[in-house]
């Protein structure tokens, strides 16, 4: 069966006796947005340079649409990749970087697109611009009108926001997903952010030591995590054995299976098991208090009020997740 | 992000073309070594070895038992040594002052201190010379034909070295581990010497390293100031070639001077390896307006542009107009005529430098732009960086080895087919370019380096192929730095003594080869017209300096 985007299979980078990706298979589809979701050193920006034919690959292949893409140079692949710190070329101004791809038009052709493109990020106008008069995220936007110009059958997109402050983050990644859907450019999206992740990917692909754990919607990697390794990169904890979580009120956990209780998942019930509470901190207007559940583990509550030395509480089956018991 | 960059840097795959394009581009640079440097030198060390009978080790065994050579390389040793120190004990608070400190013509004077590294050999010798002589200035001091001279010559050139180099990191040092030492209770003195004295190591250690090889080869200036008591290895040779033609005893010191070069660049390479270190963890240039406690230093420095720097360059300036009949011109004019010594006139002669020099700077930065972007690869492969690393020692060694031996060298290898170049002026370019060479590279490679590796595969994300990659990226960006090594080629091409004094034909003389005979006669007209051709050899050196460093980028190191 042909696949009719990209097609990695088996993918291995190796750096000397390190092994960075280890045998990784995925696919992204007409118009989809994939993003590569790990911690750093999980081999995510790894995979992504061997798609770009930045890295040999040590086994496995890359191909687009059945054609077998390891042969073929970086610059022959129609793949553009936009960088963590943009890479803006210091020599030219804002066209002349955002224009750099777009050798095969005529100058009125290409002056016309830029400008296109520069609206498209909303930098309508910035054109003579020296790239040293930007702002970080004035930057990004011009990387990013430069890795669209060439109209890339797939663009990739390496931490493309995390040099920027939180605040400007958040918009800029409503910017991108705007973008990218408005354009129908496939893309694979690098970073270490689920939030980054989630509101961008229509699938997002966990990513551990080299090896994919999950690759999902990102509705299902939060409802079901594949394993214990995912559902803690999330941000579930603690992790209840089937007795420990119906203490908690838990209406009958399989056997052999954890629940993990997510950042919502313990909630104030007048009917609940009374828990101490270990510590308060305010968040923004409300509380969260560490709780001791059975077992020793300590867990989330968010409240209200402040409560007091003891809360009553109960598991919200919507907050939590089945996993496996592996280790983590 | 540090560990995912960290594993992105080793392979470069697929956007810097193909290994075996730079493996051509690194035969032209290292073909012209073979045949212009190491064969001429390889020649004339083999003679040492050779006599009537065969081979043989007894002229160098005759020169190493003589008490007159370990007299004269104890003479390089302390001379260097000396040099060495004092220029980095009045160089390290120089680059405090200008490179870590901020006040109004600060550019002029960093501008002022770098002058004198350009400055022909001959012409510092002739101003510490007119200086230091019984009837000069400073002629109380006894200082003339004396260790004191040659030292405080030395020092006047390399004292910028020591400045840029330094002031290169310093200026690049985050001062807040100095404030951190500080609020930690430790006194000014003590921060200097626990904290920034040692992050500075690295530069300086490189600093003087280079130091003392520049001082180790010092040839035109020990030669016009040492008189017959004082003299070098490089001296030697040249006194053992051209006085008493004996070519195995030159051999033999050449060899020594091999000895120490080759010491002094492996202490070089191993401590601006770990200066390049220090560099990256640095950011950007860090200065503050001057403190009233920042007087010690800017005391020493004053003193030292003052005193050392301007002061022989004025004084050969005020005696340039001093002639038979008073203050004048007559100098200048005389320098249109050819005298009874020298067939050409000084006007000639500079027509004559100025003509080599552009040629061995075309030669020079041609090949210092190949050498240059060969070195400046990131191979992935073990294999691959060894051969880079090796090839990097390789391009430095003309800096080091004697000049009089390259051009003794040329003399005796190119003078017979594969290269019968003896009869043309070529020659003289050549060996100009292969002193230049160094210099020219060291000026380029720290601006290719500075190119992120991942603008090239940005562009070649972007569609870029290796020719496009080198054409819109690295060809621009290298222009910068262009500027200043052109400026390095054409002066030192303008200055160059050693090599040139061989190769220079009676009837097509250079500048400093006519300064340096014009000293050497008799009369106080003939001096008086060496000063002059000085100030205006001087003023074309330090005018293309000048012009370069204005076009060219603010700051270079070589080390």
């Amino acid at each position: 069966m042909v696949v009719s985007g990209l097609e990695v299979t088996g993918a291995v980078v190796r750096y000397g006796a390190r092994t960075a990706v280890d045998g990784v298979s995925l696919q992204v589809g007409p118009g989809e947005v994939v993003s590569l979701l790990g911690a750093s050193g999980s081999g995510k920006s790894s995979l992504l340079r061997a798609v770009a034919g930045l890295e040999p690959l040590a086994g496995g292949t890359v191909s687009w649409v059945g054609q077998n893409l390891v042969e073929v140079p970086v610059h022959k692949r129609g793949f553009v990749m936009m960088f963590q710190d943009g890479q803006l070329f210091p020599h030219l101004s804002v066209a002349g970087n955002v224009g750099y791809a777009l050798v095969d038009l005529d100058r009125r052709e290409r002056d016309r697109r830029v400008a296109e493109l520069l609206e498209l990020v909303g930098l309508g106008g910035y054109g003579p611009r020296p790239i040293t008069a930007l702002s970080g995220g004035q930057a990004q936007r011009v990387a990013l009108a430069r890795s669209l110009a060439p109209r890339p059958r797939l663009l990739m997109l390496d931490e493309p926001l995390s040099a920027l402050d939180a605040g400007l983050r958040e918009h800029l990644v409503g910017v991108l997903a705007g973008i990218l859907r408005v354009t129908g450019t496939p893309a694979l999206y690098v970073t270490h952010d689920q939030d980054e992740a989630f509101a961008i990917a229509d699938r997002v692909a966990v990513l551990d030591h080299g090896r994919l754990l999950q690759l999902d919607s990102p509705e299902a990697l939060w409802r079901h995590p594949a394993s214990r390794e995912v559902a803690a990169f999330l941000g579930y904890r603690p992790f209840l054995t089937a007795s420990q979580a119906r203490a908690l009120g838990w209406p009958a956990a399989p056997a052999g299976r954890l629940v993990a209780v997510g950042p919502l998942g313990l909630v104030e019930d007048p009917d609940g098991t009374v828990v101490p509470v270990r510590a308060v901190r305010p968040r923004r207007g409300t509380y969260e208090a560490d709780v001791e559940l059975p077992g020793g583990h300590l867990g989330r509550l968010r409240t209200a009020s402040s409560p007091g030395e003891g809360a009553k509480v109960r598991l919200d089956p919507a907050g939590c997740a089945l996993v496996g018991t592996g280790s983590a | 992000m540090n560990r995912s960059r960290a594993v992105a840097l080793p392979g470069r795959h697929g956007v810097g073309g193909s290994p075996w394009l730079w493996a051509l581009a690194a035969v032209v640079p290292v073909g012209f070594l073979l045949a212009f440097f190491a064969w001429p030198v390889t020649a004339l060390v083999a003679r040492g070895f050779v006599d009537e009978t065969g081979f043989t080790l007894r002229g160098v065994s005759d020169v190493l038992a003589a008490p007159r050579t370990w007299r004269i390389v104890r003479q390089t040793l302390t001379q260097a040594v000396a040099g060495t120190v004092m220029a980095v004990l009045l160089g390290v608070p120089g680059a405090y002052v200008l490179y870590r400190r901020r006040f109004p013509g600060r550019r002029i004077l960093r501008a002022v201190v770098s002058v004198p590294f350009v400055l022909p050999t001959v012409v510092v010798g002739v101003a510490f010379r007119s200086l230091l002589t019984a009837s000069g200035p400073l002629g109380w001091l006894g200082w003339e034909e004396s260790l004191a001279a040659i030292v405080a010559a030395l020092v006047f050139f390399n004292y910028s070295v020591v400045v840029r180099t330094v002031g290169a990191l310093w200026s690049r040092l985050d001062p807040r581990a100095e404030d951190a030492a500080r609020t930690l209770g430790a006194s000014r003195l003590r921060v200097l010497a626990t904290v920034t004295l040692p992050a500075l190591a690295p530069a300086i250690a490189s600093a003087a390293a280079l130091t003392f090889l520049f001082c180790a080869s010092a040839f035109g200036v020990v030669l016009v100031l040492g008189g017959a008591s004082y003299g070098t290895i490089e001296t030697e040779i040249w006194y053992q070639t051209t006085q008493l033609l004996d070519l195995p005893a030159a051999a033999a010191l050449s060899i020594l001077q091999l000895v120490i070069v080759a010491a002094s660049l492996a202490v070089a390479n191993a401590t601006r390896a770990r200066q390049e270190r220090a560099l990256s963890l640095s950011g950007h240039p860090v200065d503050a307006p001057l403190r009233r406690s920042d007087w010690p230093a800017v005391a020493v420095t004053a003193a030292v542009v003052l005193g050392l720097l301007l002061l022989p360059l004025l004084n050969l300036v005020a005696r340039s107009f001093v002639t038979a009949d008073g203050p004048g011109w007559g100098n200048y004019a005389r320098l249109g005529r050819p005298t009874a010594q020298v067939t050409v006139s000084v006007w000639q002669a500079l027509a004559n430098s100025v003509v080599v020099a552009l040629a061995a700077t075309v030669l020079a930065v041609s090949l210092g732009l190949l050498v240059s972007y060969v070195l400046s690869r990131r191979p992935s492969s073990a294999a691959g960086q060894r051969v880079l690393r090796g090839l990097d020692a390789v391009f430095m060694l003309p800096l080091g080895v004697s000049a009089v031996t390259v051009g003794f060298g040329f003399l005796i290898t190119l003078n017979r087919p594969p290269l019968d170049l003896r009869s043309s002026w070529v020659l003289i370019p050549i060996a100009q370019a292969m002193v230049a060479l160094p210099l020219v590279v060291r000026t380029l490679l720290p601006t290719l380096r500075a190119i992120d590796p991942r603008l090239h595969e940005a562009a070649a994300s972007l569609g870029a192929g290796p020719g496009r990659i080198l054409r819109t990226i690295d060809a621009p960006l290298v222009l910068r730095g262009l500027g200043l090594a052109v400026g390095f080629a054409v002066s030192t091409s303008l200055g160059e003594f050693g090599a040139t004094s061989f190769l220079a034909r009676p009837d097509r003389p250079t500048l400093p080869v006519v300064i340096f005979m014009l000293i050497g006669r008799p009369g106080a007209e003939n001096v008086g017209m060496a000063m002059a051709a000085s100030v205006v050899l001087a003023v074309l050196t330090a005018g293309v300096m000048a012009v370069a460093e204005w076009i060219g980028p603010r700051e270079v190191t070589w080390w």
